[in-house]
């Protein structure tokens, strides 16, 4: 049974979301998160001893392709949508560096 | 302090990115250095409805890589999403593999270093994932993201914490890249940050009968040999002097810390702590299937993977006598080391060629940023050369000359030398004709060769590379040596 949602979990999840939410905010998605659980959780009804775990919805395994490469979108499509642009990147508000990977 | 020990303890997580032609989950062309955003497509761009589709090729060079360290291959894996939230990584996860990677529980083996044994190093595990995009802020007031890297196949390989030294970790890095290279796993570039090594780095202190262990701490991000030692050393120093400060310096007290290595200054710096693994909320990606592998497939990739660098580099130690040094550089790649096989194959004197790869060939290479194979001079003709110098047709010194027109002339060495007038000459009668002239030109050579026997064999060595000189280095230097000692016996 995992832990029960509460404010301090969302604010936690927000955070890691880089999502800036409104005290108003965190209690509305705290209750229905609550809610979301708690309906899903009707699984938990279920009997599944005996049942072999699974890793995937679908019964198929091994959907691969071949490496050839194929057209690329062009940096001027790629960068059509981005709110803002320099010299070619994607340009937004300076951050510090992390790297990840 | 009296009774001190210390042990580093040092593991190592290396990403090595494969030499495929495209991207992990999608066709677009993994290329170095090409206009920014400019090869992306809507799935390394994150759009939405965008669908990844594993590479072939990427899990069979993984499978290869994993053979090489003796893991166990997975016969079922799946995909996994990393979340963290980082402006190179679009979709605000990374796909990568949790807790079924492709390979597991394998080791790899250290040379032993002055006569000790050799070391072996577990691998933990070795995982399948997708690189990130690129950041840039230098001199701006604000960020820019190219996402060319982004979807990059990586095999990111973990050791378990059997690294014993600074010194040790270099090795193992090294060894690891050659291996990568020589398997065509990577291209393992380490300028163009094709293999990163991130080591955990903390020490056992025992000191009165107790053992306190020191903080652990990730250096991120390493990409040339010099800094693996160098950040390593620094890093076991630093924790031991802040050990000595405050014997509540452990991991029990502090935990783990993420570090960076600034080159430059030669330290480690603390950085922003990570998400821990529990924040990165990994669960199974729901857009791709899980892989197979059969046994079959399996041993067809065994099959193709060959000696491995190390057992051929001591077959060749053995088998020529030669040093470990120079058996290392000969083995420094496969293509350069099947090149020497292929020469020897072919009849060229084994002990020649070998000299003739670590003098001149490898300096050749070099000059070129190349390796010996880059060059492009053939088996036969490398064999040929080595052949002529070892009859004494032509001198080591003109076999380099002849090396260097090779690389632009496609004559056979042969004829080059006798193009180049480099052929030596046996002809006694003009090998004498050049020893009357050294005689006649240095009568106090031959006067101190004949009367001070303390003098002798220095003024012979004289006389023999003035007959040399004369030459045009063409005299055959035994023949040479035969007739000034027969010159010198006459009274
Ligand atoms: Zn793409």
């Amino acid at each position: 049974m995992p832990a029960p949602i509460d404010e301090a979990t969302v604010r936690h999840i927000a955070h890691l979301a880089r999502l800036k939410l409104s005290d108003d905010e965190v209690h509305r998605y705290t209750q229905q998160l609550v809610a979301i659980l708690e309906y899903v959780q009707q699984l938990n009804r279920l009997n599944v001893d005996g049942v072999e775990p699974t890793a995937h919805a679908l019964p198929i395994v091994n959907v691969l392709r071949p490496d050839e490469p194929r057209e690329p979108l062009g940096a001027e499509k790629a960068l059509a949508n981005a709110p803002q642009k320099a010299a070619g990147f994607f340009a937004l508000p300076k951050v510090l560096d992390q790297e990840g990977a | 302090m009296s009774n001190l020990t210390i042990r580093p303890i040092i593991g190592m997580e290396t990403h090595v990115q494969l030499a495929t032609r495209t991207k992990m989950f999608c066709g677009c062309p993994v290329e170095f250095g090409a206009e920014p955003n400019s090869r992306v497509c809507p799935v390394c761009l994150g759009l939405p409805g965008a669908l990844p589709v594993i590479n072939r090729r990427a899990v069979d060079l993984a499978i290869r890589m994993g053979l090489a360290l003796n893991c166990r291959i997975a016969t079922f894996s799946k995909w996994d999403r990393k979340s963290y939230y980082y402006p190179d990584l679009p979709k605000n996860y990374q796909i990568s593999q949790y807790d079924l990677p492709i390979a597991a529980e394998g080791h790899f083996e250290l040379p032993p270093r002055d006569a000790g044994e050799p070391r072996r190093v577990r691998i933990r595990r070795a995982h399948l994932e997708e690189d990130a995009g690129k950041n840039l802020h230098e001199g701006l007031d604000h960020t820019r993201v190219d996402l060319n890297r982004a979807g990059t196949p990586l095999l990111e390989i973990v050791t378990e914490p059997d690294l014993a030294s600074a010194d040790e970790a270099f090795a193992f890095a090294s060894e690891l890249q050659r291996l990568a290279v020589w398997l065509g796993v990577s291209e393992g570039v380490m300028q163009k940050g094709q293999m990163r090594f991130e080591p955990n780095v903390n020490v056992a202190i025992t000191f009165g009968g107790v053992e306190y262990r020191t903080p652990i701490a990730e250096i991120k991000n390493l990409n040339s040999f010099r800094a693996i030692r160098n950040a390593i050393a620094y890093e076991i120093d630093r924790q031991v002097g802040e050990w000595r400060r405050d014997h509540d310096y452990t991991l029990e007290k502090c935990g783990k810390l993420n570090l960076g290595w600034d080159d430059d200054r030669g330290v480690t710096e603390f950085q922003r702590s990570k998400e821990e693994a529990h924040d990165y909320r990994y669960f199974p990606d729901p857009d791709l299937v899980p892989v197979t592998i059969s046994a079959e497939q399996i041993d067809a990739i065994r099959s193709e993977i060959g000696e491995l660098p190390l057992a051929r580099q001591e077959r060749l130690r053995m088998q020529l006598a030669l040093t470990d040094v120079d058996a290392a550089t000969l083995t420094a790649d496969r293509a350069t080391s099947d090149l020497l096989a292929a020469a020897i194959a072919v009849g060229g004197d084994p002990k020649t060629l070998c000299k003739q790869f670590i003098s001149f060939w490898s300096a050749q290479a070099n000059a070129r940023s190349t390796t010996i194979a880059g060059l492009g001079v053939s088996a036969p003709r490398l064999a040929e050369l080595a052949n002529l110098t070892r009859d004494g047709t032509i001198s080591a010194t003109a076999a380099a000359t002849v090396a260097q027109k090779m690389l632009d002339v496609p004559a056979a060495p042969r004829e080059i030398a006798a193009a180049a007038g480099l052929l030596q000459v046996r002809d006694e009668a003009a090998t004498r004709e050049w020893v009357e002239q050294a005689v006649a030109a240095n009568p106090q050579a031959v006067r101190d060769a004949k009367e001070n026997p303390r003098k002798r064999q220095a003024a012979a060595g004289f006389l023999r590379g003035q007959v040399m000189k004369i030459s045009g280095g063409k005299a055959n230097p035994k023949l040479v040596g035969e007739l000034i000692e027969r010159r010198l016996a006459e009274p």
